[in-house]
């Protein structure tokens, strides 16, 4: 077996760990693999924390000052954890105009949280996307992988209660 | 794989589906799926084997069929003998439940839109404008096939115009077949196609890459989504054909990874091709290789501008750089590389199967084929449609969209996204081609057509795309960076009621600036939405800074009642904090 020189050592026995450094190995260790590792990570753990943009500058031999810029550019890519469930609401242009600001300041009010923010109790993640391309169900939000289409701001409220409180 | 081969694979398989007398098409493209789609492909499935029908009906998944607002849609194709004269009924808002009825009808054949209705179902009439006045390429085979199988798309004469180009002609006539249908990109900014092609073969590199731009970014269009989830292979062989043309082995697709069905659709597709020999190492058993891998992007509208995508395919952050050199001279890694859009592939296979001479008689004189548009906002029917180019704006919105609804008043339309304009009332007749919307300030853009109605303040809509560039600008260049925020602070400034005309001459200054100094496209265009709001709707400006309010009621200025005020404050995660201090 071909073993490297510097290969990183995993920073626990996670066996996530695994999967993030086969995702590298995949495109042998080039730091233009910095992306796809990245993805590769936050489908694992669903964000990026410090230890793993350590992680991933190591695998690769990328300054970890360019992980950290790239982690931060893109916006799909979140260093906070996410709450246990998430709302997303479609800030696409046909949902603006369809009242999707109205969906926003529902749940805005109701759990006094901004677009980005988790509850304190970790509950309740709320995010926007900029377009979830359902413009067809116009205004449209995401909740907990289910789509709303055509929904009311008391509907989307009772919707969020339910998925928290089943 | 030889033509020969390609077509036995084609007879096999419509053989197979032939067996079937009826053929149950279930959309489960995102907009559909959305919907519950798959509940009821299953419940379908589940009803065809519990009435013991499963040799007669054949319940397929397929593509996008373009009327997203009924949604979820299920068509049902009744095969005649003599296989011309097929009677085909949608059905518009199935769930699950309503499967034993679908099934049910199939067994009385002749039943009429009446009978159906009162059984629960919701006949869609598909002799209505909305299908009747569109013209299929690109969208051919969406709603028709599955595109989880290769099968069903050599059925579909799939995979033809590759295996002919690669065979029977060199790489220089198939760009001159490309070159002479006049093709050009369906992006937005309509570069003759064929020209960037014989521009990359022209380079004498040995290395060069073919990438596919699948970053659809513009709030409001979901064309290049649809047609990765409904026909992927379509791309692929476009992609194929390019790199044959242009001298490429490796190629990229750069697909949005907030489209999961896409890229799992694309993925399908690629490990499908290579098995067939049609995408590998010499494909038909000549000389030409061809590899393709997909890149997800991470959420930057800016990596949908070429340089910044090349620099996001390096692992980069996709910060665009200056042009020239162009890619088709130094892109991918220093290397020259050919990059299209995901509609301009899907037109390739086509123009080499019919001939540069059959796609060029359809459009106008410098704007050749059709274009897909994404229709959504204030418009009766929503959805996809292609369209030749040519038609006026009035017959896309009133005659297949069926006019604004509510009986409320057109007001303009919104094309090309955030880097697009808003165009009145009293250019309604005027044709969709790249010049003709060029003229009036707007530009063709991607696909993205948003109809907006009495209710819509238009300055609060240039604020909405000003916040969105403001926010997506990538920072490197400082008209960009700073001339955004800038401009969304002017924006701000009026739709609050605080501003002064000496406001709005700034803004048209700092628009001209920003539109000549900026590094790349995002920040070139940018100014574009508010620049034709105040061509078209300066009433509009005007009202809002001489104390009349707001015309529409929507911004906070006078004219509004309070909660209108909140409501648009609110509209953009952006401007959270000013929202907050003015509230």
């Amino acid at each position: 077996m071909q073993t490297y020189v510097g290969a990183p050592q995993l920073p626990s026995d996670d066996k996530r760990w695994k999967i993030v450094e086969a995702t590298a190995r995949r495109h042998g260790r080039e730091p233009h693999a910095l992306i796809e590792t990245l993805h590769t990570v936050q489908e694992c753990f669903g964000y990026l924390d410090e230890n793993a943009l350590r992680f991933v500058a190591s695998v690769l031999r990328v300054p970890l000052s360019r992980v950290y810029g790239a982690a931060t550019f893109y916006h799909f890519f979140t260093l906070k954890p996410k709450g246990r469930h998430a709302c997303v609401v479609c800030t696409g242009t046909a949902c603006y105009i369809k009242g999707a600001p109205l969906l926003l300041k529902a749940i805005e009010q109701r759990y006094s949280i901004k677009p980005g923010e988790t509850t304190p109790d970790g509950e309740l993640s709320l995010l926007t996307a900029r377009c979830l391309g359902s413009c067809g169900l116009a205004p449209a939000a995401v909740m907990d992988s289910a789509v709303l289409g055509k929904i009311a701001p008391q509907d989307i409220l009772a919707r969020i209660e339910r998925g928290i409180h089943p | 794989m030889t033509i020969e081969e390609l077509r036995k694979i084609a007879e096999t398989e419509r053989a197979a589906q032939k067996k079937f007398q009826h053929h149950v098409c279930v959309c489960i493209a995102a907009g559909c799926l959305s919907g519950g789609a798959d509940h009821v492909r299953d419940a379908l499935n589940k009803e065809v084997a519990e009435s013991g029908m499963r040799n007669e009906v054949l319940v397929k998944g397929v593509g996008c069929m373009g009327l997203c607002s009924a949604g979820p849609l299920v068509t049902v194709e009744t095969a005649v003998e003599t296989a011309v004269n097929t009677d085909v009924q949608m059905f518009a808002s199935v769930t699950p439940e309503d499967a034993p009825e679908i099934i049910r009808s199939l067994d009385t054949g002749g039943a009429t839109g009446g009978d159906l209705a009162a059984a629960g179902l919701h006949p869609c009439p598909t002799n209505v404008p909305f299908f009747e006045r569109q013209k299929k390429i690109v969208l051919e085979n969406s709603g028709k096939i599955d595109p989880e199988r290769i099968e069903d798309y050599i059925a579909h004469d799939g995979y033809v115009a590759l295996v002919t180009a690669i065979t029977e002609m060199t790489p220089l006539e198939v760009i001159d077949r490309v070159k002479s249908s006049g093709l050009r990109g369906r992006g937005g900014a309509g570069y003759p196609t064929g020209l960037k092609w014989s521009t990359v073969a022209k380079t004498g590199e040995q290395q060069k890459y073919v990438i596919c731009n699948a970053d659809e970014g513009d709030p409001g269009a979901f064309m290049d989504r649809a047609v990765l989830e409904s026909d992927p292979h379509r791309v692929l062989e476009g992609m194929a054909i390019a790199a044959y043309a242009v001298g490429a082995q490796q190629g990229f697709i750069y697909v949005r990874a907030e489209y999961p069905l896409a890229v799992k659709h694309l993925k399908t597709a690629i490990k499908q091709a290579e098995r067939m020999g049609l995408l590998g190492n010499s494909i038909s058993g000549t000389r030409f290789s061809f590899h393709i891998d997909i890149r997800l992007g991470a959420g930057a509208f800016v990596c949908g501008e070429e340089t910044a995508l090349i620099a996001s395919i390096e692992g980069k952050r996709g910060t665009p750089r200056p042009r020239p050199p162009f890619p088709a001279e130094s892109g991918l890694w220093e290397c020259p590389t050919l990059i299209n859009n995901v509609e301009t592939f899907a037109n390739i296979a086509p123009i080499v199967r019919h001939g540069a001479e059959w796609f060029a008689a359809i459009g106008t004189e410098k704007s050749k084929g059709t274009k897909v548009f994404a229709l959504a906002g204030r418009v009766q029917n929503t959805g996809l449609i292609e369209v030749p180019m040519g038609i006026t704006l009035r017959e896309i919105i009133y005659d297949i969209g069926g006019g604004v609804p509510d009986g409320k008043q057109y007001k303009a339309v919104q094309t090309g996204g955030p880097s697009g304009g808003c165009i009145p009332a009293e250019h309604l007749d005027s044709p969709v081609d790249y010049e003709s919307l060029a003229r009036i300030g707007s530009i063709m853009g991607s696909g993205g057509m948003i109809v907006m109605d009495e209710t819509s303040c238009m300055v609060d809509v240039a604020k909405y795309f000003m916040e969105f560039c403001m926010s997506e600008s990538c920072g490197k260049c400082i008209p960009c960076r700073a001339g955004t925020q800038q401009l969304h602070g002017i924006l701000e400034k009026i739709t609050a009621g605080e501003a002064t005309p000496a406001d709005v001459a700034l803004l048209e200054e700092l628009c001209e600036l920003v539109r000549h100094t900026s590094l790349c496209g995002l920040g070139q265009s940018a100014p574009n939405p508010v620049v034709t709001t105040l061509k078209y709707f300066r009433e509009e400006y005007d009202a809002h800074v001489t104390g009349d309010g707001c015309p529409a009621g929507t911004c906070s200025c006078g004219a509004g009642t309070r909660a209108c005020r909140a409501e648009t404050r609110l509209g953009a995660p952006g401007s959270q904090t000013s929202a907050e201090v003015t509230l």
